[in-house]
């Protein structure tokens, strides 16, 4: 197994890059700080994958993309995301590094809702950025990738709710990789003040199967004192790109963060999915759906740390493998010592389409407390021939009855899914990727 | 002859190398009604469920054809299209997928591509169906028999075959755990059926059902065959003596299928 130490890009570039961007000081030195960790500490270690020989250093880092006047003007497999019977009214596209579009309602400007690139976040709403940027959910020196990420930022969203404001209009951000070599380093950071709610969704996609590139993408999802996130994304990468995706939230005091995934990258993925509980009485529902097909290898990590009494999370992961798919599932439910009354519960289900294909739920419980609630379930298997036997007994071909009993088998995360449109998107791509 | 006729002849089914069927002889022809009685192992479900094809069922001997057409050959799906439709004694459950979904997918299934039912045509359908039957509406938009009791498990059987009108229908115990009110909603929903094209097969263990549907035909099966054969007649005596004096008249001493008279 290689490890590369030789970095991709030196301090010089980052410095320039920066520049360019007029950041303020402590973003560029907090960027060249975490270049210089990122040349000593070590690749994460996802459980049961190695990712050793997978590609994290081939790829190009800056590239523009061109504004769009109209939605109109999206390829049909963006406009695809959007309702457009009911075109979103809070809408951000980033087109490889710029941003091609962006409305907010001018009765949520007016409330102080926040929806920016994270660009002109930095300069226009500094001190709150400054905050939370890599703070309290995502520290940049967790291992290489995390540095590497501080260092090599180079696009992102940051949405800020203030204060018991309730947004009904969900917030959609669409993250369009449209240069097929570059990385995108996304970082997307979400702050729900003291007792507002909203309901925010994110699509990744890219369309380069062939060239090779990255992703490095931290999401920090944070939901202060009796705030409430309802988050939804779906991810969809080509194939040549390598994706370690880490989505990380943070609930203090009866705050709530829901989590509605759909990942449907075709390359190699490490992803992370983490809810820190922190607050007495928070909790958190982290569900998520994943197609595996070609001979894409992931690892996805979903936990629930209880940090706050009375704190509860549920775990819900199914995932799809065909051809020669790997993917492991870790569910992880961490209870701290003194989280009193903290209820994990966990569920992780894999259905293998073919004999090659290869799926592995691990369920964990790391329980430093007496008094709590714990459950897990998991299971990996085939599709029953019996449920096969009996939807073909009424006429339905086989190909239709397995269509059936796998979207039947992926729903229970599907119908989650804050946005009618993204819903249906996903099912879209579903059925794409299981045909 | 109206409707269609469905010929077994010589039937063998084997399970995991026991033969469990050892020789059936049958005919079921369009309007006509017969009915399956037999004690508790005899081989009724899997006759039922070697002609629809059920996977774990192997045929070592004999033949079933439908209307001429040799329905060992077909896929299930094929033979649901060919006219076949099996009520089971104890049908899957799939989680996920709604009840009107399947329902429609089925539907589909039987017509041609661009020739689908319209959501309009199909709702009404199905209300009106889910009223005859007495069923809850929300049922519908329940998981396909996730969750639900023995008896609506029943009810959603003969909800496909009104919505799906086969022209052979076989309905294994279609009747067992049925509450007294339950089993008049489903005879009348299999007597609703009833007409000149359509041929039905019911595997039961009682007359009570047999006072709501009149059969033409009665058989009864011992030891993986179909050992007597006569009227409505037969099944009263049946429930009135048991089946001691069958296996008397034809010398049987165990009537399961592992035994030879
Ligand atoms: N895998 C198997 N191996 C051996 N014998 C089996 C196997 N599966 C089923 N059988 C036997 O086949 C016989 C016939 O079963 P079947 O279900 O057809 O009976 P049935 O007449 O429908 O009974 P019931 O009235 O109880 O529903 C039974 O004795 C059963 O135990
Ligand atoms: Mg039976």
């Amino acid at each position: 197994m290689t490890v590369e130490t030789k970095l991709p890009y030196d301090k010089d570039y980052i410095k320039q890059f920066s520049a360019e961007r007029n950041e303020p000081a402590w973003m560029n030195s907090l960027r060249l700080e975490a270049l210089d960790q990122a040349g000593s500490l070590e690749m994460p270690k996802p459980d049961k994958t190695k990712i050793g020989r997978w590609n994290f250093s081939r790829f190009k880092h800056a590239a523009k993309g061109e504004v769009i006047s109209s939605l109109s003007e999206l390829p049909l497999e963006i406009q695809d995301l959007l309702d457009q019977d009911n075109l979103p009214k809070n809408l951000f596209i980033q087109r490889n590094q710029s941003v091609a579009y962006a409305s907010l309602s001018d009765e949520l400007k007016d409330k102080g809702v926040i929806f920016t690139d994270i660009f002109t976040a930095l300069t226009e709403h500094e001190e709150l950025v400054k905050r939370y940027y890599m703070k309290d959910a995502v520290s940049i020196d967790e291992h290489r990738l995390t540095a590497l990420h501080a260092a090599l930022m180079n696009g992102g969203v940051f949405v800020y709710i203030p204060k018991n404001l309730q947004v009904e209009e969900p917030i959609q951000s669409i993250f369009w990789q449209e240069d097929p070599e570059v990385a995108l380093f996304n970082h997307v950071l979400v702050v729900a003040d003291e007792g507002s709610s909203l309901t925010y969704v994110e699509n990744y996609v890219s369309q380069n199967d062939e060239q090779e590139t990255i992703s490095n993408v931290i999401t920090e999802v944070i939901a202060h004192d009796n705030a409430k996130i309802s988050f939804g994304g779906v991810d969809n990468f080509a194939a040549g790109t390598t994706n370690y995706m880490n989505r990380r939230g943070v609930a203090y005091h009866n705050a709530t963060i829901d989590w509605a995934l759909g990942q449907m990258n075709d390359g190699n993925t490490v992803f992370e999915n983490e809810t820190y509980l922190v607050g007495d009485g928070s909790s958190s529902e982290a569900k998520a759906v994943v197609v595996g097909r070609g001979t894409q290898i992931e690892n996805f990590t979903t936990k629930s740390v209880h940090i706050g009494l009375d704190t509860h999370a549920h775990i819900l992961q199914h995932g799809v493998m065909k051809e020669k798919a790997t993917s492991i599932f870790n569910a992880i439910g961490k209870i701290e010592h003194g989280a009193t009354r903290a209820n994990a519960e966990q569920e992780s289900r894999v259905l293998m389409l073919s004999e090659k294909a290869r799926g592995d739920a691990n369920p964990i419980l790391l329980i430093d407390e007496d008094d709590v609630t714990a459950g897990h379930a998991a299971s990996v298997g085939r599709v029953d021939p019996l449920q096969l036997y009996y939807l073909m007994s009424r006429g339905i071909s086989q190909t239709e009855a397995e269509r059936l009993v796998i979207h039947g088998f992926l729903a229970p995360v599907v119908t989650k899914l804050p946005i009618a449109s993204v819903r249906a998107q996903l099912t879209k791509l579903i059925e794409r990727k299981v045909y | 002859m109206a409707g269609s006729t469905l010929v077994i002849k010589n039937l063998h089914v084997s399970i995991e190398g026991n033969e469990i069927l050892k020789g059936v002889n049958l005919t079921i022809n369009g309007g006509e009604f017969h009915v399956i009685m037999g004690p508790n192992g005899t081989g009724k479900s899997t006759l039922a469920s070697a002609i629809m094809g059920h996977p774990h069922y192997e045929i070592t001997e004999g033949s079933i054809h439908i209307d001429g057409k040799d329905v060992l050959e077909m896929e299930v799906d094929e033979r649901a299209r060919a006219g076949l439709f099996l009520g089971m004694q104890y049908p899957s459950e799939i989680s996920g997928v709604t009840t009107s979904d399947f329902l429609r997918s089925s539907i589909n299934a039987r017509r041609e591509e661009g020739d689908e039912i319209s959501l309009m045509k199909f709702i009404k359908e199905m209300d009106a169906t889910l009223d005859f039957l007495e069923i809850d509406k929300n049922m519908a938009q329940r998981y396909l028999n996730e969750g639900f009791s023995g008896g609506e498990k029943k009810r959603n059987e003969i909800l496909q075959l009104m919505l799906l009108k086969p022209e052979i229908a076989i309905l294994d115990e279609i009747d067992s755990g049925l509450d007294i009110d339950a089993l008049k909603v489903v005879s009348k929903g299999i007597n609703k059926m009833r007409d000149e094209n359509f041929g039905c097969l019911i595997i039961t263990h009682y007359q009570r059902l047999l006072n709501y549907i009149t059969p033409d035909n009665v058989h009864v099966m011992m030891q993986g065959r179909v050992v007597k054969s006569g009227g409505p007649e037969l099944a009263q005596r049946l429930e009135a003596e048991g089946y001691e004096w069958i296996k008397e008249e034809l010398g049987i001493e165990d009537e399961t299928v592992g035994q030879n008279a």
